[in-house]
């Protein structure tokens, strides 16, 4: 291809991804602007003035929120790993009877609607006094994580050379001692890559989090995000800087975890 | 499953393999099943119980009182005719299928769009594909407020863009009307599905043959032909797979319509998932609200089904799906 071209190609492709994008850029924008400014029509196309105004704003009416978040979604991505880890290794390795049968019902689980995990789910919380606890929300959004996490270290695993783990066996190690100083040291990335994912979906997880949690205890950003949208329809840079704030982690995700976000979606082929 | 078990068992029989199993192997066995509990309690507690007591109360009038009392009287079908005969399930059934339809239709041909251009060889392509990925991964309440402000009818920008270029001469009230509302949410919709898309079929791109290209090029055929005669047919089992998922997902989708609209004005983005949330969540009829999920279940099964056809050869091989 000549130089021509490809500078062509490179141009075309920025293009797009800006046009793509601007819903994004237009949340920072507004994000920035004062509430006056957001008021006057037509828009400011950028932010001339800028303000941290709405930013203050929203750390002080959701920073709670965003906090509440930060623990479910470390609380889901530690219970999903111990759960999910073992199981994985176990399906890619061990011959045991009825492992395809697993993955498959693995992957149908996937399929069934949230709606009707937060609907039978209800009772079953409201006896167990698991609704408005971080309990509650970590064991329900782990059924978003769990699934996934399992294919997609189950994948990874598969991978881990038999020999290493011979080695291992031959030295003495018991199943547990060799999964616990082989494997799960061999398949670190895997594991980031499956607990960074599970924090995300967590983070992410609006359905449970409106059904579960009453918002008088703990309350989720998502959650935060939906009422402050209803309730305030004028403060649009308040909104949007907690829009921004709550974007952190997929930021951050695809800033330093680019490689595996792809193996992430297409291994597991998941998302609510 | 048990044909590669059974193959390692006869095939390598190796002495030492035999003598392990015989002696230690129903406590290795044992120790090995312990790595799968966890997973296996927590798939019963937490799929298998909350199914099949979904399809329970979808036969149950399950209402507030049932929480204080504890029993919820079986009515049969009652439930199940009640929903039929209300007049939301026929909008909800069509707003689905619409929902359904339009996203999937833009989102796959804008994806595999942008999945081929980005196959060209050119600097910053990586980097540029990787930041299209943003929409996917933010939270979909995020992404759902940020439209809700694009389309506000005062301040949101596409009226002033709309305005300014002379295309409408009132602003539209894009959110707040029964005639704009669901193909905003649509519009939204899409621009969220589109990443996915774009990776999947961006993968199964890099597995044609690039040869292939070189040899019908040579014969003289176009990009439109080459796309057509190559691209299209072998990229055939990758478009399965991307458009059953991404109609399992859209199904599904609560998000986005919740913070864009509530499923009104006048249900006209009522979903049956935002249906069954309102039944239960709202009007406190779990009974009824199971019911609308269960007919979920039901659609997601029939396509989940075609979808496990369609990856059966990856699962058994090593690896899983791709």
């Amino acid at each position: 291809m000549s130089t021509a071209r490809r500078v062509t190609n490179t141009a075309v492709g920025s293009v797009l991804v800006l046009a793509f994008l601007a819903p994004v850029y237009w949340m920072i924008n507004v994000s920035l602007q004062s509430s006056d400014a957001l008021l006057r029509t037509p828009p400011a196309w950028f932010p001339a003035d800028p303000t941290w105004d709405g930013y203050v704003e929203a750390i002080h009416t959701q920073g709670s929120h965003l906090l509440t978040s930060l623990v479910i979604a470390l609380g889901t991505v530690l219970f999903t790993l111990l759960v999910s880890a073992p199981a994985a290794h176990a399906l890619a390795r061990f011959r045991l009877r009825g492992t395809l049968a697993l993955v498959l019902v693995v992957l149908l689980v996937q399929m069934v609607p949230g709606i009707v995990m937060a609907n039978s789910l209800y009772p079953v919380f409201s006896q167990l006094g698991l609704l408005d606890s971080y309990a509650g929300m970590i064991l329900a959004d782990s059924t978003l994580t769990v699934p996934f996490a399992v294919l997609i270290l189950r994948t990874f695993m598969s991978g881990v050379p038999g020999e290493l783990i011979e080695a291992a066996r031959v030295d003495g190690c018991g199943q547990w001692r060799t999964f616990g100083s082989v494997v799960l040291p061999v398949c670190r990335n895997a594991l980031i890559t499956a607990g960074l994912f599970s924090f995300l979906f967590a983070w992410a997880d609006f359905l449970f989090a409106v059904s579960f949690t009453t918002g008088n205890t703990i309350q989720p950003i998502t959650v935060g995000i939906y009422r402050f949208v209803g309730n305030q329809t004028t403060n649009w840079n308040g909104v949007m800087a907690t829009a921004v704030l709550a974007s952190i982690p997929a930021a951050i995700l695809l800033l330093t975890a680019q490689r595996y976000v792809a193996a992430g979606i297409t291994g597991g082929g998941v998302k609510e | 499953m048990t044909t590669a078990s059974t193959k390692t068992t006869k095939t390598g029989a190796a002495p030492p393999r035999r003598a392990r199993r015989g002696i230690g192997g129903g406590r290795e066995r044992l120790v090995q099943w312990t790595f799968v509990l966890p997973m296996a309690v927590f798939l019963l507690l937490f799929f298998c119980y909350p199914v099949s007591r979904n399809l329970m109360m979808g036969f149950q009038q399950w209402t507030v009182a049932s929480f204080y009392e504890g029993g919820a009287p079986f009515v049969g079908l009652d439930n199940y005719v009640e929903l039929v005969t209300d007049p939301v399930f026929g909008t909800a059934v069509l707003n689905t299928a619409l929902f359904t339809a339009g996203s999937l239709s833009f989102q796959f041909v804008i994806g595999l769009g942008l999945a081929v251009f980005f196959q060209r060889r050119f600097p910053l392509s990586g980097v540029l594909r990787g930041l299209l990925l943003l929409p996917w991964l933010l939270p979909l309440v995020v992404s759902g407020a940020v439209f809700r402000w694009i389309y506000d009818e005062g301040f949101g920008v596409l009226n002033q863009v709309l305005l300014g270029l002379q295309l409408i001469q009132d602003p539209v009230p894009w959110l707040s009307s029964t005639q704009y509302a669901l193909t905003a949410a649509i519009i939204a919709n899409i621009w969220v599905g589109v990443p996915f898309n774009l990776v999947i079929l961006y993968s199964g791109l890099q597995a044609v043959p690039a040869s292939l290209y070189e040899a019908a090029a040579l014969d003289g055929a176009g990009p439109w032909q080459r796309f057509r005669k190559i691209t299209l047919p072998l990229l055939r089992p990758v478009i399965a797979i991307v458009l059953m998922l991404g109609l399992i997902y859209t199904l599904k989708v609560f998000d986005m319509i919740m913070v864009l609209t509530g499923g009104g004005p006048a249900n006209a983005t009522e979903t049956l998932t935002t249906w069954s949330f309102a039944l239960s969540f709202e009007e406190f009829d779990f009974g009824q609200g199971a019911a609308v999920g269960n007919v979920l279940i039901v659609i997601a099964l029939v396509f989940a089904l075609f979808y496990l056809r369609s990856i059966r050869d990856s699962i058994r091989s090593e690896g899983g799906p791709r």
